[in-house]
């Protein structure tokens, strides 16, 4: 028996109780439309997760001093300055998959504009800083290497505090601030960045030379933060490694002890995050997947009725020389219907139900191909599954029983 | 030996009911030649389903030997009994077991679209031939529910001989049919033979059976009487001295005789 007269039968089959296929089927459409759109909403927020953190820079890393025994006593790694100039100038001289350094400081404050002033906090970097963190500059210029060396009160704004400090429309450049009371010429604005993916404002912030900070402002000589960029994306890992290795040296770390600093790289904190909503995305699909369950067992009960309810029509095709295992087919072969179809309208509602979604609650969405194979492969073992038994019952029936069944 | 459809040896069936063994054949002899009309007659209880099923190849007897068209059906399986059915045997039941929502051709079909050695062409144009030959080239696309109960019957003929059997086992074929259309169908199966066909014919009316060329009368499981038919009666000549008016009186089924 070809296929197609296979299939042929089982639509003909299907098409005589149309209401009943379809209600069986609506177990496996809400099911299939549920698990895509989960998918698509968990994919979507793990998605808009990593692309924020990689706005940050992917091939970023930092180095932050870690909390440091001293005397047996172990210290807090904010307190430790343990990190200083020459260990940032080392790096970039030592470490070959590193493209880039720049050493930072923060502190906060108030900056004063005219007759306004806000609180924020003022970051020392060198001009690399910019290019590291994946920050643009809209208006004016960033400072020069000349700039640092010479400790010029020099800053860049960021847009909360250009919007604080001089009102949305202003031109800021050129304009004197204080912060802390030191003058500063503000020669550029930055980019807007918006808030982090951990809801800080990446905006409220001014950057200066890291001399200028270190020297008028904090008065500290050891480094808060070293940043540093790789050469690419795939060298990070090996930039952490010499980073390291290169710390130790310059610390002159003995093999015994720990690293008296951290390193940190994007790619940890796109791992970590990408785990939390992949939890979630799991958590919410398992759920959709026992309603597709539940649509199964519909399939399941409804081919036991239309076995037993086709009981003779079994009786008369095995006495015409049907075999067991055409009989079983022909289930098979409608419970696979039933699901497969309820499956691919299932996917279309499921990818609807998405869309409306991110229109009206402005959620990210993403629907991926691999959710739609997943849900329509699931679906598909389902009719197997469930239209295995009734379709086995079907074919081990005896023929002079069925004929004779009323 | 070869012109033997069927031969039977000391075929006995007992069906287990609990402790019970109860014995619906208790050993059966009979050989069927080709080209003879058989009827085979018996009370209810006397075994003659079980005979047909064994026959038909529906069932296996418990004792005892059964070729068909001279291949012994002793060690066959259940897939294989399956082939012997759908390319030796033809089958006419008395509710017809027609699909129901599939049209007359579609159902004079079913028995080739177990033939995989059948194109999907061929099963059309046999099963077209085959409703041509009861006479119902007219209703091809007609569905069950449209045609009467003679010509459902007929439809259930035609794909009796659409997979070209040695035999056509009829089981109470008349059973659920007025006289007149008891006749025509009668008439019908007696045209087959004068063409050739082997029949087997089980029945409980003794006026049927007289049409048939043979008798073989079942009692608790054992043949009572198995007899030539001195004079075979003519149905299509029945059917013409039937009187016109019988059609309205006669349109339940007959429950005399």
């Amino acid at each position: 028996m070809s296929f197609f007269s296979l299939f042929k039968i089982a639509l003909l089959a299907l098409k005589r109780n149309k209401f009943r296929a379809f209600l069986t089927m609506l177990g496996v459409i809400i099911g299939v439309a549920s698990v895509i759109a989960m998918l698509a909403i968990g994919q979507g927020s793990k998605e808009s997760i990593q692309q924020q953190i990689s706005n940050m820079g992917s091939n970023m890393l930092f180095v932050r001093p870690g909390s440091i025994n001293s005397r047996g006593v172990r210290l807090s790694a904010s307190e430790a300055q343990s990190l200083t100039l020459a260990d940032s100038r080392a790096i970039l001289r030592d470490c070959p998959a590193v493209a880039m350094v720049s050493p930072q400081v923060q502190g906060s404050g108030q900056a004063i504009a005219g007759a306004r002033n806000w609180p924020t906090s003022i970051h020392g970097v060198n001009p690399d800083y910019l290019e590291i963190r994946k920050i643009s500059i809209v208006h004016g210029s960033s400072f020069s290497a000349k700039d640092v060396n010479s400790s010029a009160k020099v800053c860049l704004l960021g847009q909360t505090v250009v919007n604080n400090l001089f009102g949305p429309d202003a031109e800021p450049v050129g304009q004197l601030i204080r912060f802390n009371r030191i003058p500063f010429k503000v020669i550029g604005v930055l980019s807007e960045k918006g808030e982090s993916t951990f809801g800080r404002d990446q905006d409220d912030i001014i950057l200066a030379p890291y001399t200028t900070v270190m020297k008028r402002i904090l008065a500290i000589s050891h480094l808060q933060r070293i940043y540093i960029s790789a050469q690419s994306e795939d060298l990070v890992e090996q930039a952490a490694v010499e980073v390291s290795a290169t710390l130790r040296r310059e610390h002159k770390l003995p093999e015994d002890r720990d690293d008296d600093f951290n390193i940190r790289t994007q790619q940890e904190l796109v791992t970590t995050f990408s785990a939390t909503s992949e939890i979630l995305t799991v958590l919410l699909a398992s759920i959709a997947a026992i309603s597709l369950l539940v649509g199964g067992i519909g399939i399941m009960n409804i081919m036991y009725v239309s076995v037993t309810e086709r009981t003779r029509e079994i009786g008369l095709r095995m006495a015409v020389g049907g075999k067991g295992r055409h009989i079983l087919l022909q289930f098979l072969m409608e419970s696979i219907l039933l699901s497969v179809s309820g499956g691919l309208l299932g996917i279309g509602l499921g990818i609807g139900c998405s869309r409306l979604v991110a229109s009206f609650l402005a959620w990210p969405i993403s629907i991926t191909s691999e959710s739609i194979a997943l849900a329509f492969a699931f679906c598909s073992a389902i009719g197997i599954f469930f239209g295995w038994y009734p379709a086995q019952k079907a074919a081990s029936l005896d023929p002079i029983d069925a004929l004779r069944f009323e | 030996m070869d012109d033997k459809i069927i031969s039977v040896n000391n075929l006995t069936r007992a069906f287990r009911l609990g402790d019970l063994s109860v014995r619906a054949l208790r050993g059966i002899d009979l050989s069927i030649a080709a080209g003879e009309f058989v009827a085979i007659r018996g009370a209810s209880g006397s075994g003659k389903s079980t005979l047909l099923n064994i026959l038909g190849c529906l069932d296996k007897p418990t004792e005892g030997d059964y070729r068909i068209d001279g291949v012994s059906t002793r060690a066959m399986n259940k897939n294989e009994l399956a082939d012997i059915r759908n390319r030796k045997i033809g089958f006419v039941f008395q509710s017809y077991n027609l699909l129901t929502r599939t049209s007359a051709l579609e159902n004079v079909e079913l028995p080739l679209l177990y033939n995989p050695a059948i194109s999907s062409r061929e099963r059309r144009e046999r099963a077209q031939r085959a409703l041509a030959a009861v006479g119902l080239e007219d209703r091809m696309s007609h569905m069950p529910n449209q045609l009467s109960g003679g010509q459902q019957q007929r439809v259930a003929i035609a794909r009796a001989l659409v997979n070209d059997p040695v035999i056509v086992l009829a089981d109470e074929a008349t059973g659920n049919l007025d006289t007149r259309t008891s006749y025509e169908v009668m008439a019908l199966f007696q045209d087959l033979n004068a063409g050739g066909m082997t029949i087997a014919f089980v029945t409980h009316e003794p006026d049927i059976a007289a049409l048939c060329s043979r008798q073989v009368i079942l009692r608790d499981g054992r043949i009572m009487r198995d007899e030539a038919v001195a004079a075979p009666g003519n149905a299509a000549h029945l059917l013409a001295a039937l009187p016109a008016t019988e059609d309205s009186i006669e349109s339940a089924p007959q429950t005399d005789h």
